[in-house]
């Protein structure tokens, strides 16, 4: 069984449709990455994954670890270890990256049945995931993602990520906005992801990422469908030709 | 108009649903206000001459206000009529408990107090309930008081203060807020049954919260109760008022005036957590809160800072003040104001400098939700001697939702060109993005808006006494209920 098996997935915004019928499986262990232009569908099919509420299914199935997703709300569907790092991480004015975190891990771990973590126990694991991430010590008393920068937003995602450990983890164009200091940076915190457990999707506009991290899996995903399946090599393809080449093919049946 | 008086009376009248005030043995004279009435309430209390004649020379002048129709409509609230005939002036409660058992209690305010943490004993004591002897507000006290007296420190009712300190009374009341000062403040001046009175000698830091006292009494306070406190020169003295269980009272008008005054170098802090009943979902009932409330610094290096964390009431009117006379004084107000339902909140400060480099801080955090309306509404004065006079005023709101509304009206009035005025202001709004994010970690809605709510609020909470903190955290949260979703 995959974890994550999606079927025929239609998806409606603002009454546009904007996927038009997709399929996808993706197994534990595995890394895959969707790619495709901007407008394409992409961030859309992230959110879906991650249960935003206003985007409105209207056909197809996801299964998530045997569980039918569609009928999660996002905190459950985080509970049960799908994770999403935002494109754009929300402010929160107040809080402290540490508390927040600790208590999302804390959330996280009551819906499992496990015991809370203490804030002493918790500063170490804490410190340690900073570490791999080259992160300030400092950040755990910023209030989350206030004054930080594009680069230590996106960072502060992956280092969550880390942190709450999850099964799914879905990166929604974490490299936008990175420069090649912090892109290494990341990348090396979502390589040490990577477990026979775990599986992970990367979304990105660009190949670059796929230098540093790179994927079992290939999707190349325009206007609402994925034209196209394959292995790393997939993306260099892309490089090369763009998606352009994958639209002329998109009006014709993707092909098996 | 005639139902509409109805409407008020029934108010005014009605007894909460849950029982709490049947079976109260008390003393009242009849309904209405002239001048009978005020000499009666000041025989029954014993009062000195001067006391009198202060309550009637305040009860002319709100005689002449009412006649005048001058209550106070600039606000941002709206409320049918009052009718001042229809309400009992004087009632010496003598409470007997109305319930044997907290099982007796209406289960959601059971809920509620459980919430917010309060000990099984003064759950007991909010809700009427017979308290045990252990807990006896005798026993507590007594320690408190001896260990008070020590120091020279006057912590008592107002009653007792007139008998028992009349110059210091004499001296100092009226003299911050004095009966002339507004429509409210005149009533109360007439009619005020009860009280705090505070006076801390020379040099004398007050070593306890003056909170654990009144705490056990809040239940008792009054309809029109009066607070004065005097720090004498160089001393210290932390006030808590209120607390967080949610207060039932039969009265539906609320007119308190607090006065504080600080000599040379002296400091006073009031800290006020207010949680009266707000009315019902519909917006029916609740309390009308009208307060004034003023600190005079008088002294040079003088300071005074209000705290407020207003959660409650149908209606609250309330500007808790500085007049920055000394030189060198500093004021401060901070403030987090609540709306929900149909709750209505004006709020605010003034900040009257008066003394050469005296200095205010302002930070108010007015959060809506539901249909509440909240209104910050703010006064800085420079007056011209007040050289080099500083002022920082920061004022946030928060929206929950989109039927409630926030609002803000800062007057800023400078005559020496030599104050430095700062002033921020923010209106944001709880999206969905920042919901969804905080739910996409694992936390349920309510506890999202909980933790935006607290991190919007954490520069006032950091004012407030630490165990109050970490209540006035609760109770947001539980005075949120409902809001999203």
């Amino acid at each position: 069984m995959s974890l994550l098996e999606i079927k025929n997935l239609y998806v409606e915004v603002d009454n546009h449709e904007i996927l038009k019928g997709i399929d996808l499986r993706v197994n534990a262990g595995e890394m895959h990455s969707i790619m495709g232009p901007n407008g394409s569908g992409k961030s859309t099919l992230a959110q879906v994954l991650a249960r935003r509420e206003s985007y409105n299914v209207t056909r197809g199935e996801v299964s998530y670890d045997g569980k039918d997703l569609l009928a999660m709300k996002p905190e459950e569907a985080a509970c049960e270890g799908i994770f999403m790092a935002f494109q754009y991480p929300v402010e929160i004015p107040g809080i402290s990256n540490a508390y927040f975190l600790r208590s999302a891990l804390n959330a996280i771990r009551r819906h499992r049945g496990l015991d809370e973590v203490d804030a002493m126990d918790f500063l170490p694991m804490f410190r340690e995931k900073l570490k791999l991430l080259d992160m300030d010590e400092k950040l755990m008393n910023r209030s989350v993602n206030e004054d930080f920068s594009g680069g230590e937003k996106k960072r502060n995602e992956i280092l969550q990520m880390a942190v709450l450990e999850p099964k799914l983890a879905i990166l929604d164009e974490t490299d936008s906005g990175l420069d090649i200091d912090a892109l290494r940076i990341v990348a090396k915190g979502v390589n040490s992801m990577r477990s026979p457990e775990r599986a992970i999707v990367v979304v990105t506009h660009y190949q670059r990422l796929l230098n540093y991290i790179v994927p079992d899996f290939v999707h190349v995903l325009v206007n609402g469908r994925i034209v196209r399946s394959g292995g790393p090599e997939l993306a260099l393809e892309l490089e090369e030709k763009g998606y352009g080449s994958m639209e002329a093919g998109a009006r014709q049946p993707a092909p098996a | 108009m005639n139902s509409n008086l109805n409407t008020i009376r029934d108010l005014a009248d009605r007894e909460y649903k849950w029982g709490f005030v049947t079976d109260i043995e008390e003393e009242r004279v009849p309904k209405g206000l002239n001048e009978e009435t005020i000499r009666l309430i000041s025989a029954k209390k014993k009062e000195p001459e001067f006391m009198l004649q202060w309550r009637l020379k305040a009860y002319h002048h709100w005689a002449s206000l009412e006649k005048a129709e001058a209550e106070p409509k600039w606000a941002n609230i709206k409320y049918g009529p009052i009718n001042y005939q229809e309400i009992t002036y004087y009632s010496a409660p003598k409470r007997k408990p109305s319930l044997q058992n907290l099982e007796e209690l209406d289960p959601e305010i059971l809920r509620t107090y459980e919430k917010l943490g309060i000990p099984l004993e003064e759950q007991k004591l909010f809700a009427g309930v017979a308290v045990d002897a252990v807990f006896d507000s005798v026993s507590v006290a007594t320690t408190f008081k001896d260990k008070l007296a020590e120091l020279g420190v006057v912590f008592c009712s107002f009653s007792e203060a007139v008998q028992k300190h009349p110059e210091l009374v004499q001296k100092y009341l009226g003299s911050v807020v004095p009966y002339t000062d507004n429509f409210f403040a005149s009533l109360n001046a007439a009619v005020f049954t009860d009280g705090s009175f505070v006076y801390v000698p020379k040099g004398v830091r007050c070593p306890l919260e003056l909170s654990t006292y009144f705490r056990i009494n809040a239940a008792e306070t009054g309809q029109f109760e009066r607070t004065l406190i005097v720090a004498d020169e160089g001393s210290y003295v932390s006030y808590l008022e209120g607390c967080t269980a949610p207060i039932r009272d039969q009265n539906q008008l609320h007119a308190a005036v607090v006065e504080l005054v600080a000599l040379d170098n002296a400091q006073i802090k009031y800290s006020t957590v207010q949680n009266w009943y707000p009315g019902d979902k519909e917006g029916k009932g609740g309390i009308y809160n009208f307060v004034t409330k003023r600190g005079k610094c008088l002294g040079v290096n003088s300071k005074i800072s209000w705290t407020q964390v207003e959660t409650g009431s149908a209606i609250t009117w309330k500007y808790p003040s500085c007049i920055l006379q000394g030189d060198n004084s500093v004021g401060e107000f901070y403030s987090v104001a609540l709306t929900n339902n149909y709750q209505q909140a004006d709020t605010g400060t003034k900040m009257i400098h008066i003394g050469k480099n005296t200095r205010s801080t302002v930070v108010s955090k007015g959060l809506s939700a539901g249909h509440g309306q909240n209104t910050y509404r703010g006064l800085v004065k420079i007056l011209k001697g007040a050289t080099g006079a500083r002022n920082y005023t920061q004022c946030d709101s928060l929206l929950i939702g989109d039927r409630c509304g926030a609002h803000t009206f800062p007057y800023i009035e400078v005559r020496n060109s030599t104050a430095r005025m700062e002033h921020e202001a923010s209106t944001s709004k709880i999206g969905e993005d920042q919901l969804f994010y905080l739910r996409q970690r694992g936390l349920k809605p309510e506890d999202a808006v909980s933790m935006i709510v607290n991190g919007f609020c954490k520069r006032v909470f950091r004012e407030l006494p630490m165990e109050f903190a970490v209540e006035a955290q609760k109770l947001l949260s539980v005075s949120l209920e409902g809001s999203v979703g």
